[in-house]
C-alpha cells in the first residue's frame, strides 16, 4: 500500500478554556519521517489521538486535512503509549489481532516473522504477563508494523528498550516503513536525529522546526550530523525557544 | 482454602455439635447428636437420594438458564442504547420486588414439578448474572476500543473479541453469585409447594418429627451447595485466567 498522503494539522487545543497549545501548523509530508519532540504533557500524544480520530480531552479548534481530501479513516495505524497488549491473548494472537477484529485470516508465516524481526523468536506462544516490559513494547510493535497501513503514528514506540535493542528497532521500523508517512513522538533527542527527516520541538507556545541533517536517515549514532543535531535539539529542549 | 483445611473445619464442626449436646443436655428431638443424624442419612440414604437428585437437577437447571438469559441479556444492554434506556429501569425495579414473595404464584403458575423451582432459581441468579457480566462489558479499557477503531474492527468484532473477553473475569464474580442464590431459590420453591426435593423432604421430615431425617437433609444440602461451590469457583478462576 505505497500511498503519498501528506497530512496538515493546524489549529489549537484548550482544556476547560486554558490553552494547552497555542496555534500550529504541523505539516507531515508524504513518505516521510516527521519527528515531535517536547516536554511532558504539552500535548504530544493529544495530537496523535486527534490525527487518528480518537477521543480527547480538550477542546481543538482547527484542522485535520489530507493532501488528497478523503478521510484518514482505515489508513491509519497507532502504536499508543502503553502497549495495549490483550493478556488473555498470546504474542503472536497479540501480533495478528488486526486482521481478526477485521475478520480477515491472519498470515500465520508473516505473524512469525514479524515476531522474531523484533527479536521475540520462540516467545509467540507466551502471554504478555510472561514478558518484561521492553518485550510487550516490541510486541505492540510488530502489531503496528503488521497493519499495512500509509499512516503510522508512533507514540514513544521505543522508550522502554535497552541502547542496543533501541537502535536495532528504530533500525527494523525506519526499514519497514521507509516509504511511509510517519509521525513519531519521542522524548530522545538523538532518536529524532537519527530517524526524523523533518523535526518539531512542541512547546505550549506553538511549534519550533528544527533544522534536520542533509544526510538520509537512518543516521549513524555517532555520526558527527547526528550528533550534531542531537546537541542542538537537546539545547532547544532545555532552554525553549530561542 | 485447601482441601485439607475443609476436612479439618468439618471435623471441629461436628466436634463442636457433640460437645454442644453433652454439655447442654439439649433432647434429640431439639438437636440429634452427630451419630444420630449419620444413622438416619445412613437407613435413608435412597431415599435422601433420590430427593437430592432432583434438588440437584433443579438448581443446576436454574443456574444454566439463568446464566444464558443473563449473559444475553448484558450482551443486549451492552450493545444497544435503546435497550439500556428501556430494559435497564425495569430491571432495577424488578429487584424491589421480594422474590420469594413470588414462590406461591410460581408454583400456581408452573406447577408442583420442578418447573417451578428452576424459575424461581432462574428469576433469583437473573439480575446478578446480568448485571456483573454488564457492568464487565461496559468498563472495557478505553484504549482497547482505541486500538479496535484504529484497526477498522466492526463493532460485532470488537463485542466479542475485546469486550466480551475482557469482561470474563466480572462474568465469573456474577456466576459465583449465582451459585450462592440458585440452591436458595430452589428450596423456597420446594417449601412452598413440591412433592419431592430436598427442601420437601425437610418439611416432611419436621412433620412427622423426624428430626435426625431432617438434619441429615439438610447436610446434604449444605455438601451440595459447596460442591456447587467450587464447581462454579473452578469456572470463574477460569474465566479470569490471565487477566
Ligand atoms: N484523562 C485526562 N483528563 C484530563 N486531562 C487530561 C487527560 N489525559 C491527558 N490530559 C491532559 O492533556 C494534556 C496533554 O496530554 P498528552 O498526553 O497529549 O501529553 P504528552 O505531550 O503526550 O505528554 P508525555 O510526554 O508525558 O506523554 C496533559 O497536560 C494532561 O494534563
Ligand atoms: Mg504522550
Amino acid at each position: 500500500m505505497k500511498a503519498s498522503l501528506g497530512i496538515k494539522l493546524e489549529g489549537a487545543a484548550s482544556i476547560d478554556g486554558l490553552t494547552l497549545f497555542a496555534p500550529i501548523a504541523l505539516d507531515i509530508r508524504p513518505n516521510q519521517w516527521t519527528c515531535l519532540l517536547g516536554p511532558s504533557g504539552v500535548g504530544k500524544s493529544t495530537v496523535l489521538r486527534l490525527i487518528a480520530d480518537l477521543k480527547t480531552y480538550v477542546d481543538f479548534d482547527g484542522t485535520i486535512t489530507t493532501s488528497d481530501g478523503q478521510p484518514l479513516t482505515d489508513r491509519v495505524a497507532y502504536m499508543a503509549q502503553s502497549d495495549l497488549l490483550f493478556p488473555w491473548l498470546s504474542v503472536a494472537e497479540n501480533v495478528s489481532i488486526g486482521a481478526r477484529l477485521r475478520g480477515e485470516k491472519p498470515d500465520g508465516k508473516r505473524v512469525l516473522d514479524m515476531v522474531s524481526r523484533v527479536g521475540l523468536s520462540g516467545h509467540d506462544t507466551k502471554k504478555p504477563a510472561a514478558l518484561s516490559g521492553g518485550q510487550r513494547q516490541r510486541v505492540a510493535l510488530a502489531r503496528t508494523l503488521m497493519e499495512n497501513r500509509p499512516v503510522i503514528l508512533l507514540d514513544e514506540p521505543f522508550s522502554a528498550l535497552d541502547a542496543k535493542t533501541r537502535a536495532e528497532m528504530q533500525e527494523l521500523t525506519f526499514a519497514l516503513l521507509k516509504e511511509r508517512t510517519v509521525l513519531l513522538v519521542t522524548h530522545d533527542p538523538a532518536e529524532a536525529a537519527r530517524l526524523a527527516h523533518i523535526g518539531y520541538i512542541m512547546q505550549p507556545q506553538g511549534l519550533i522546526p528544527m533544522e534536520m541533517p542533509e544526510t538520509p536517515p537512518v543516521r549513524p549514532i555517532d555520526d558527527p550530523l547526528t550528533i550534531a543535531c542531537q546537541t542542538a535539539l537537546f539545547r532547544v529542549l532545555r532552554k525553549g525557544a530561542a | 482454602m485447601t482441601w485439607k483445611h475443609g476436612i479439618l473445619s468439618a471435623f471441629v464442626l461436628v466436634a463442636a455439635w457433640q460437645l454442644l449436646v453433652i454439655i447442654t443436655g439439649v433432647p434429640s428431638f431439639i438437636l440429634p447428636p452427630p451419630m444420630k443424624v449419620a444413622k438416619a442419612m445412613w437407613f435413608y440414604h435412597a431415599l435422601i437420594a433420590e430427593n437430592a437428585w432432583v434438588t440437584t437437577q433443579e438448581v443446576l437447571l436454574g443456574m444454566i438458564i439463568g446464566s444464558v438469559l443473563g449473559i444475553l441479556t448484558a450482551l443486549h444492554l451492552a450493545t444497544s442504547r435503546t435497550a439500556r434506556a428501556i430494559l435497564r429501569p425495569i430491571l432495577v425495579f424488578s429487584q424491589a420486588v421480594p422474590v420469594f414473595a413470588l414462590a406461591p404464584i410460581l408454583v400456581l403458575w408452573f406447577g408442583y414439578g420442578i418447573w417451578s423451582k428452576i424459575v424461581m432459581a432462574v428469576l433469583i441468579i437473573y439480575f446478578p448474572v446480568t448485571s456483573a457480566f454488564f457492568d464487565g462489558l461496559m468498563k472495557t479499557p478505553a484504549g482497547y476500543l482505541d486500538l479496535a477503531k484504529t484497526m477498522g474492527a466492526s463493532r460485532a468484532r470488537t463485542l466479542w473479541h475485546i469486550r466480551f473477553k475482557s469482561a470474563l473475569p466480572s462474568l465469573g464474580s456474577g456466576l459465583r453469585l449465582a451459585a450462592v442464590y440458585a440452591p436458595i431459590g430452589a428450596v423456597i420453591g420446594e417449601w412452598v409447594g413440591a412433592s419431592k426435593g430436598l427442601g420437601y423432604l425437610m418439611l416432611l421430615a419436621n412433620g412427622r418429627v423426624k428430626i435426625d431425617l431432617m438434619f441429615a437433609t439438610l447436610i446434604v444440602l449444605a455438601v451440595l451447595t459447596v460442591c456447587l461451590h467450587l464447581a462454579v469457583d473452578i469456572l470463574a478462576r477460569k474465566l479470569a485466567k490471565d487477566h
